[in-house]
């Protein structure tokens, strides 16, 4: 005889489980963490190059990067002198909490007060990851289009901010920003919005100082 | 195509309740999918087929239901469908309402034979 069972069952419970561990372990440490997300050559690398050296130097940084293949965002993360781990996902388009983890280990065993997870560019799947981060943040870059946030509304309702990077090239783009600010309001009216440039350091003080608030947040 | 992973997770779930109910057979699993869970049904049941096929779970039907982003209102406890974005409530007007689902990748139910 065939029947229907009741079977609550949290299809991601295994990653939740490890996310949870993990944010525990950084609030205990007080330590901000702050998932990177953008659709691939968005400027994550870039943001993080031009503004780690910026950081007030009492502050510990370091980084967790996530690429399919290769450390070449690694590389260019430690020329900053930031400790920075690659994890290579082989394959998947997103990194989950248990890669976080063995990343963190990877680290070794030091004190952070921030920790930047740069994850895989792809703005549909590292949505569904919880990676015990404090928050997420969304790279918008302006050569993609002001209607990002309506294609990927997974992605900006879950993220504290959004940061438009590569605001130099407006002049020869068709991205409105006013829209991207109003599309972005729209699937998330609480979020914040920055503008940068890693090309001409443009909006790269207003950023390390929202940084530096969320930390006072964790903090307080 | 991240639903290839979820698809994985979601054998692995159904073979950990298989484990438990000795004696029947799985014959249907029933899965709510979130607006905003990230998730592409088609892509999904996709991949759920491929995983499944020639395997001791074959066959295994994936029934999906789609469930609504929904927020609550802090200030009238009214809950809501967003719908179109609007997350602001439609009793009181305030747009600080939370989210309380919308991006579950759940188990709800099977259906066994014994």
């Amino acid at each position: 005889m065939r029947k229907r069972v009741s079977a609550k069952t949290k299809v991601l419970g295994e990653n939740d489980r490890v996310a949870a561990e993990l944010r525990s372990r950084f609030a205990k440490r007080k330590t901000l963490v702050l998932n990177l997300i953008s659709a691939p050559g968005a400027g994550k690398t870039s943001l993080l190059e031009e503004s780690l050296e910026r950081f007030p130097s009492e502050l510990r940084t370091a980084v967790l990067t996530g690429d399919i293949e290769t450390d070449n965002d690694a590389a260019r993360i430690a020329r900053s002198g930031t400790p920075v781990k690659q994890i290579t996902t082989r394959g998947s388009c997103h990194l989950n909490a248990q890669m976080v983890g063995r990343g963190l280990e990877k680290l070794g065993a030091r004190d952070i007060d921030i920790l930047f997870i740069e994850n895989v560019g792809n703005l549909v799947c590292p949505a569904s990851f919880d990676l015990g981060e404090t928050s997420k943040i969304v790279v918008l870059s302006v050569t993609e289009g002001d209607d990002k946030p309506l294609k990927y509304p997974a992605t900006f309702v879950k993220s504290r901010l959004v940061v438009i990077n590569k605001i130099d090239l407006l002049p020869y783009v068709e991205f409105d920003l006013a829209r991207a600010h109003e599309n972005a309001k729209r699937v998330h009216p609480d979020i914040d919005i920055l503008e940068t440039s890693c090309k001409t350091g443009d909006g790269i003080e207003t950023w390390i100082r929202w940084v530096v608030e969320r930390l006072k947040a964790v903090r307080s | 195509m991240h639903e290839m992973t979820i698809a994985q997770s979601l054998i692995n779930a159904v073979r950990a309740h298989a484990k438990r109910r000795q004696g029947e057979r799985i014959v249907a699993v029933g899965l709510r999918l979130g607006e905003l869970s990230g998730v592409d049904a088609e892509a999904l049941k996709f991949g759920f087929d491929s995983l499944i096929k020639g395997t001791d779970l074959d066959p295994l039907e994936l029934q999906i239901e789609h469930a609504p982003h929904r927020h609550r209102c802090p200030t009238c406890d009214r809950e809501f469908d967003v719908i179109d974005y609007d997350v602001s409530c439609p009793q009181c007007g305030t747009s600080q309402t939370e989210s309380i689902s919308g991006d579950e990748i759940e188990i709800i139910y099977l259906e066994v034979e014994d």
